[in-house]
């Protein structure tokens, strides 16, 4: 296993530099029947950072994913999210944790009987005690500040594009100010333009918002431009976690393969040219 | 952005000098009391007020937004506020609010329009439902002629496995269901014949009432709550994941594939559950029979014979199949009505099942009367 700044520190520990870490993973093998989908994987996720999770189709990403959230449990080993343990969180527990996550599914996942407003308005009306004024100003300002027209917050699902109903998704997910947002493949099914408006704008909320994002992509692009670092998964194992320089940089063949293919190369020189 | 550790609780307090302080997190824990604080207040007579934000330990996009409509609605009241001591993260994250603020569109949600409009819409929604429906009707229609007409193009497989699931599958539910209906009528019409001493009639009775109208409407009833409702519910699904759009650029016509097979097969079906029905119903009435009115299973079979003509047991059957065609094309055309998401699929199915019993009792009513002016 090639790692590259490993994020394995000890629980509880902080890694240089990284501030405190907000999800730990320790150990996780996951299994369904006979199919092995994870097999001792370890990472952690450190406050402030836009941490992504790659990999190819079926190498686990998204079950991880729903891992993190508490909506799977793993086969054996631990994941602490804020502290404290996902697994056997009771009702009470979940609902706390999810009262400071924000998920982003990758269909979107809006309720289809909801106009978009009042989908941004669930979980406000859900946690909160807000006056129906407040909450319909306060579900208008995620709507704009996820890029969507005021004329969109009218609408049902839909009635709305693919990237319209992504930026939808995303102020849902958002309503809450979420300490941390998981977000599920987001720029999947965009068009290039659309998927670099739509990298621009998560990087753009974490530092307005000062989100955690973990993000399941295999978006070369968006690797290249949001991702502070990456988490490479791989035969149900971390095959490296590191800045997408470091991991450009490695030796190990899988990883070549994944950054070093025609698509990998061309994201990166794009990558440098708009750096220089 | 906001330290959310400071938990410091939330004021709004005016000073006597048109100074308004706010101190503690403006979080969304903390915004209702807030809230109901600034609702609560007494603002100042004067023009100008300084508001004062110096205390605010923590803010969220929420607290922003409060404090930005807040704001704004003193100004629109003609006053000046004058924002002072507000951290410049916070700041920052107020400004970002004032850019975004839009009340546009929201507004304007809710019931539009007035009552006349109301029935208006509803009348034209059903013409069109109507009208549609027959549209549905004579499409069905020609596919069903050149498909028998060339009956290599009958989806057989699918017509089998519909066989099984809306025929075979439904006897022990129909069986139980009519069982229980000749016992019921039987014990209804013994109390009423013993008075009169006319046993023998429970004959007559149970067997015309359950030949006639009750077995295939009950079959009938039956079926559309199993068999209508998941013909709209597959339909509509297949819609919304785009496959009968996959369907049709495969050269394959949704009504070929999916509606011919399931009215052949119920229209088959349906008959033969008919005359299930009627033997299983029957005999319940046979049991009770025997047991409350002393006539043995050999002489209500006796005069089964002679008292009920074949033409009883004949109108039932014949019913079956136009019950049939009434609950697969109803199911079918539900189906394909349904336009949005995961919420019509549920409402349509509740519709096609409500119209095609509707429909189903409508049309029995039609041969009643039909078959009295013919004397039948």
């Amino acid at each position: 296993m090639v790692t590259v700044r490993r994020g394995a520190a000890e629980p509880g520990s902080t890694f240089e530099g990284l501030g405190t870490p907000l999800i730990d993973v320790r150990h996780v093998s996951t299994r369904f029947g006979e199919a092995v989908v994870h097999d001792d994987v370890s990472l952690t996720v450190y406050r402030g950072e836009v941490f992504a999770i790659a990999g190819g189709n079926g190498s686990g990403k998204s079950t991880l994913l729903r891992e993190m959230i508490g909506l799977l449990a793993p086969t054996s080993g631990t994941i602490r999210v804020f502290g404290r343990e996902c697994t056997g969180l009771g009702e009470a527990g979940v609902r706390a944790l999810h009262r400071r996550c924000g998920v982003m599914f990758q269909h979107g996942a809006l309720f289809s009987s909801l106009t978009v407003a009042d989908n941004v308005a669930v979980p406000l009306r859900e946690h909160t005690r807000l006056s129906p004024g407040l909450i319909r100003d306060l579900a208008m300002f995620k709507v704009a500040l996820t890029g969507l027209p005021p004329s969109a917050a009218d609408k049902y699902p839909n009635e709305l594009s693919g990237g319209m109903r992504k930026r939808a998704a995303l102020a849902r997910a958002i309503a809450l100010d979420p300490e941390l947002l998981f977000l599920d493949e987001p720029t999947s099914g965009l068009d290039p333009i659309s998927a670099g408006a739509f990298d621009d704008l998560v990087k753009e909320l974490k530092k307005l918002l000062g989100l955690t994002i973990v993000m399941v992509t295999h978006d070369l692009d968006s690797l290249w431009r949001v991702a502070d670092r990456v988490a490479v998964l791989g035969n149900g194992r971390v095959l490296g976690i590191g800045t997408m320089e470091d991991l450009s940089r490695s030796g190990d063949p899988l990883i070549r393969e994944y950054f070093h293919g025609p698509r990998g190369r061309a994201a990166k020189e794009q990558h440098e040219g708009r750096e220089a | 952005m906001a330290a959310r550790d400071e938990t410091a609780t939330a004021q709004v307090t005016i000073g006597t000098d048109a100074v308004i302080r706010c101190a503690g997190a403006w979080t969304l824990p903390e915004l209702p009391a807030i809230e109901r604080a600034i609702a609560a207040a007494a603002w100042p007579a004067g023009r100008d007020l300084v508001w004062d934000a110096g205390g605010v330990t923590a803010m969220d996009s929420g607290g922003a937004v409060l404090l930005h409509r807040t704001l704004a609605r003193l100004e629109r009241q003609g006053r000046r506020v004058a924002l002072r001591g507000l951290r410049p993260e916070f700041a920052e994250l107020l400004k970002l609010v004032s850019a975004h603020w839009t009340r546009v569109g929201w507004e304007a949600t809710g019931p539009s329009g007035n009552w006349l409009e109301g029935i208006g819409a509803f009348a034209w929604n059903r013409l069109h439902q109507w009208i549609g429906g027959l549209g549905f009707l004579g499409e069905s229609a020609v596919a069903l002629v050149r498909s028998l007409a060339a009956p290599r193009s009958i989806r057989w497989r699918a017509l089998w496995n519909s066989l099984e699931l809306d025929g075979f599958n439904a006897l022990p539910i129909i069986g139980l269901l009519t069982f229980l209906m000749g016992i019921v009528i039987a014990y209804q019409g013994a109390e009423q014949l013993r008075t009169v001493g006319a046993n023998i009639f429970i004959v007559d009775l149970v067997g015309i009432a359950l030949l006639r109208e009750i077995a295939p409407l009950v079959t009938a009833i039956l079926v559309a709550g199993r068999s209508g409702s998941a013909y709209t519910a597959q339909i509509g699904t297949m819609k919304v994941t785009e496959e009968l759009d996959a369907l049709r650029t495969l050269g394959l016509s949704p009504m070929t594939v999916l509606v011919l097979p399931k009215v052949l097969s119920l229209a088959i079906a349906l008959p033969l559950l008919t005359v299930y029905a009627d033997v299983v119903g029957v005999f319940g009435g046979m049991l009770i029979a025997a047991s409350q009115l002393s006539v043995t299973f050999l002489e209500f079979l006796t005069r089964f014979e002679e008292a009920i003509a074949l033409r009883h047991f004949l109108i039932g059957v014949v019913k079956a199949p136009v019950f049939a065609a009434i609950i697969a094309l109803v199911g079918c055309y539900q189906g394909f009505q349904i336009r949005g998401g995961v919420d019509d699929v549920g409402c349509h199915t509740t519709i096609s099942v409500v119209q095609s019993i509707f429909l189903v009792i409508v049309f029995d009513a039609f041969f009643s009367i039909l078959l009295s002016w013919w004397k039948l």
